[in-house]
């Protein structure tokens, strides 16, 4: 299935360059793949993965490992930010 | 240096300037700048009074922790009747400035009266006076500091002033300091423009004296800046990131307020982002940012310099805005880019330096635009009228309009009126995206539930950094809670109402509390200030100075009525994201908020509340 996977701030060092413009990774993943799986896969820093959203709905730590994605579902993550 | 104990007192009418103690018994119950200053303009002003007649008074405030070395504290407050909203203004800035002043020995400066001709004040220490300010009338804010260091030879000096704006009545004209910080919301630049004011220069050299215990007060700073160094968020992501680094987080939870709030997203939201001012520009190869900045004593350094393309449309021939300068946070690229649908990075680089070169609120002014937007593709508005085609994403009609509203031409002048009244004008007051006349900051009311009623219920109208609940409902500070539900916002709004109260009267930046409770600000506190600082007191305080500018608001006509959002915002769904076919549940969230701050269903505190307040 195909899946979008977004990293921002200082996590966009772990994007590919041609992903790099858009801060966006479209890929194609097999039935079943969890957030975790995907976290585990790129080796995102534990440390920085913080805020973690599936189609814009926040993923508590707690259900990262084992939430499933559906085909077309857009994975968003970031390291600790704030703003004002 | 605590407090100074000293207020000056500036009667323009008269052309005095005296020296007053600080009343020390309203200190121990309102702290500095935000409460302090507050109290002083609620005892003194009729709160009918008209916010631009003599009548009305201006307060330039520190905190006791203002200039000291605690991480931060280098904040001023800006207090008066704002002539935008007719409520309680109380604008905060950092920079230098408000160090300079406590430096030069004040904690506050209240100004009175209204000038027959333009003056400025001059402060050195204890060196006071008026001087004439005709030749600096008609200026912009940077030509106003510079001149102002020229003739009295001292590059040192520190600057708050007006720009065009200011002096033209623009109902959201800023106050500015340092050439890009401002006290920046509700108008308090037009009440000093209204008073022939043009600015407070301040040259302080009496160093910092008065900490009650200043050994303990080194120690406990000190600790208290590796929380802020070891926290993710104001250790690397303010500074690298900066505001905005928000741009994409509230895009993709679909809570960013897109052409005048017809849309909760902006499909050119990456372009504006923090991720976009980092990248080299297509053009010139170069990054839009090109470093972060601190203001006095801040261990975070939020602020962003940027350095325009020079060869975009709007600087190809004005050199004087190629250097580097003061670059975009996240409420100015919301305003003026999504706002409008405008996704020109650069056009809104410009537009910001137009805001900070001629002092006005980019988030009222922007805003307003949004509404000119849709009244001109609703056809109620004209080329003609406008001076410039303006549909929704014009960046040319974006800073042509920001062109106008900075030297008050033409349209320019309907603009400066902000969008209550200009929808007001066109027969559509429903298209004003305001409360209380001030327009709504970069967090839509529909995504973040929360949000809506900080926004309904902020006493300066609507404003995001009166309770930034967005910091619990979207980033989990301190603790997550769901952006979608009402549930428990009445609660957690109060609690950051109260907390934030505090936080604006001590002299430290709000941006420390994604890193500090107010319990690792209360140890500063109490080191640095005698008597007793406990947490008691502090939760207390907070809620006091919150009722204080509450009663202010009611005795000045505000109502229950006014204690409310848009009906955009209650009756037209969002349409995409996770909060696709919700409205704000403002109407639910008002009589528990009411009941839990011990207010009558009216809206008013209760003579119980009023008493256990010691109001
Ligand atoms: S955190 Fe940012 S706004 Fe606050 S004092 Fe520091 S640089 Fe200024």
């Amino acid at each position: 299935m195909r899946v979008t996977l977004k990293l921002y701030a200082s996590l966009s060092d772990h994007l590919p360059d041609e992903a790099k413009r858009t801060n966006e990774w479209p890929m194609e993943v097999a039935d079943g793949t969890t957030v975790g799986d995907l976290i585990d896969r790129h080796q995102l820093p534990k440390r920085l993965v913080h805020l973690v959203l599936v189609n814009g709905h926040y993923i508590p730590p707690a259900s990262r490992e084992a939430h499933p994605l559906v085909e077309n579902d857009v994975l968003a993550i970031w390291p600790p930010v704030a703003g004002g | 240096m605590a407090w100074t104990r000293k207020i000056l007192r500036v009667n323009l009418t008269d052309r005095t300037c005296t020296s007053e103690p600080l009343n020390m018994e309203w200190a121990h119950d309102y702290l500095g700048q935000r409460g302090l200053a507050t109290k002083y303009l609620a005892s003194e002003i009729d709160p009918k009074v008209d916010p631009l007649s003599p009548d009305n008074k201006i307060i330039w405030a520190t905190g006791p922790l203002t200039g000291t070395m605690a991480s931060t504290g280098g904040r001023y407050s800006v207090v008066t009747k704002g002539p935008l909203t007719g409520a309680i203004a109380c604008s905060n800035s950092g920079g230098y400035f408000g160090a300079e002043l406590k430096f030069a020995g004040w904690d506050m400066v209240i100004i009175e009266g209204r000038a027959s001709s333009p003056v400025y004040l001059s402060i050195e220490n204890d060196k006071v006076e008026l001087r004439d300010a005709s030749h600096l009338w008609g200026k912009t804010v940077w030509e106003t500091e510079g001149q102002i260091k020229s003739e009295h030879q001292d590059p040192q000096i520190r600057v708050s002033c007006i720009g065009r704006t200011g002096e033209n009545g623009v109902l959201y004209a800023a106050i500015v300091n340092d050439l890009h910080r401002a006290a920046g919301r509700s108008g308090v630049g037009a009440v000093a423009g209204s008073k022939n004011l043009k600015a407070i220069a301040v040259r302080g050299t009496l160093g910092v004296g008065n900490i009650a215990n200043p050994k303990e007060f080194m120690k406990v700073t000190f600790e208290k800046k590796k929380i802020l160094k070891e926290n993710a968020v104001t250790g690397q992501g303010l500074p690298t990131y900066g505001t905005q680094v928000l741009m994409n987080v509230i895009n993709e939870i679909g809570a960013m307020p897109t052409r005048n709030h017809k849309d909760v997203q902006f499909e050119g939201a990456r372009k504006i982002s923090a991720e976009a001012m980092h990248e080299p520009r297509e053009s010139d190869g170069k990054a839009q940012l090109i470093n972060n900045q601190a203001c006095f004593g801040c261990t975070i350094a939020c602020g962003r310099i940027s350095k325009i393309d020079a060869t975009h449309y709007t600087v190809v021939n004005s050199p004087k805005y190629w250097g580097a300068s003061g670059g975009l946070e996240y409420e100015a690229a919301w305003a003026l880019g999504c706002a409008n649908g405008v996704d020109d990075l650069d056009a809104l680089q410009y537009a910001t330096m137009l805001c900070n070169e001629d002092g006005f609120d980019p988030i009222s002014f922007g805003a307003t635009i949004g509404a000119v937007m849709e009244l001109y593709e609703m056809g109620v508005l004209t080329k003609e009228e406008i001076g410039i085609e303006a549909p929704f994403g014009s960046a040319k009609a974006l800073t042509y309009l920001t062109e106008i509203t900075a030297r008050g031409e033409g349209f320019g002048k309907i603009i400066g009126l902000g969008s209550k009244r200009l929808c007001e004008k066109y027969g559509h007051p429903e298209l004003s995206m305001s409360v209380k006349g001030q327009e709504f900051p970069a967090y839509d009311a529909r995504a973040v539930q929360g949000m809506g009623l900080t926004y309904a219920t902020s006493n300066r109208g609507a404003c995001h950094l009166r309770s930034y609940t967005i910091s619990s409902e979207v980033l989990g500070i301190p603790v997550k809670t769901d952006p979608l539900t009402t549930e428990g916002k009445p609660a957690l709004v109060k609690a950051f109402q109260d907390a934030t109260a505090v936080v604006d009267s001590t002299g430290l930046c709000v941006f420390t509390t994604f890193a500090w409770a107010l319990s690792d600000i209360q140890p500063q506190l109490q080191a640095a200030c005698e008597g007793d600082w406990s947490m008691e007191k502090l939760d207390l305080m907070g809620e006091r100075i919150w009722n204080m500018e509450r009663q202010f608001n009611n005795a000045a006509g505000f109502t229950r009525k006014d204690d409310d959002l848009p009906a955009r915002l209650k009756t037209e769904a969002a349409k995409v994201g996770p909060a696709k076919g919700l409205v704000s549940g403002i109407d639910k969230m008002i009589p528990e908020y009411y009941d839990l701050r011990g207010w009558d269903t009216e809206g008013r505190p209760t003579a119980e509340t009023v008493a256990r307040l010691g109001l």
